[in-house]
């Protein structure tokens, strides 16, 4: 794999239900391409962040993987309303998703840090009332 | 411990992953927020919760979990059972509250477990 496999996603912003779908399938991928368990997690977990957070803030959008060897980076693309504070968005419990999103295990300020936290870098580019990308790259554990 | 060893614990019925409670787990966490599940990378096997959306299911599927315990009776709707037997997780239910539930685990022996990337 010197050259990247790449994987692209749509998020489908008005069923929270379905959220994560795309997280799912991304582990299930990694899991034939033999990464190990750890790499795998990270990389899902931070993805399945990314999409809820595109359902809740954003009305969905897009998911792209590129795979090598040793590093996977996944961006996550929406035209949501960007983000006013990224500063304050990173701050653990910061949050500004609604009581129902609330009342199903979400919104409690952590989808971001968890990202930053799990990803080997982290990168946001934001516009207010023209949507976030998020870029996340990943070292693949020797 | 054994899964099955829970089962007794809480008095639990088996929602789905009959074939697997004699699987062991080592280790187990208690939320209902499921970024707070999240934030903790290392070795967590058991979920107790007392949400019953497809959420819970895809959140133990990422962290790699064996068993989810659904507390206080609620009763789980079939897509969200569905959706944990194709996960390969077992689904437990007890009547039991949270901190009952958690405690008596606790004491005997299924430990707190998890590990907070990058600390």
């Amino acid at each position: 794999m010197s050259e990247a496999i790449s994987f692209r996603f749509l998020i489908d912003g008005d069923d929270f239900t379905s959220a994560g779908n795309a997280s799912v399938q991304v582990k299930k991928m990694l899991r034939q391409l033999n990464f190990d368990a750890e790499t795998i997690r990270r990389v899902s977990v931070a993805m399945y962040e990314g999409e809820i957070n595109m359902v809740i803030h954003a009305n969905g959008g897009s998911a792209d993987v590129n795979v090598w060897n040793d590093r996977i980076e996944v961006v996550l693309a929406d035209s949501g309303p960007g983000i006013p504070d990224i500063d304050l968005a990173m701050q653990e419990g910061y949050s500004t998703a609604k009581d129902n999103i609330r009342s199903l295990g979400f919104g409690a300020g952590m989808g971001l840090p968890n990202m930053k936290r799990y990803s080997d870098d982290m990168k946001i580019t934001t516009e207010l009332g023209r949507g976030t990308t998020v870029t996340m790259s990943f070292f693949v554990n020797s | 411990m054994k899964i099955s060893k829970i089962i007794e614990l809480l008095d639990a019925t088996v929602l789905c992953g009959e074939d697997k409670i004699e699987n062991e787990v080592h280790s187990a966490c208690g939320s209902d927020m499921m970024s707070d599940v999240l934030a903790y990378v290392k070795e967590q096997a058991v979920l107790l919760t007392g949400l019953v959306n497809l959420q819970v299911v895809r959140t133990a599927e990422m962290m790699d979990m064996k068993c989810i315990v659904i507390v206080r009776g609620k009763k789980p709707g079939n897509e969200v059972v569905e959706l944990c037997r194709e996960s390969g997780i077992v689904m437990l239910s007890t009547e039991e509250r949270m901190y009952v539930a958690c405690g008596r685990l606790y004491e005997n022996g299924l430990r707190g477990g998890g590990v907070k990337e990058n600390e």
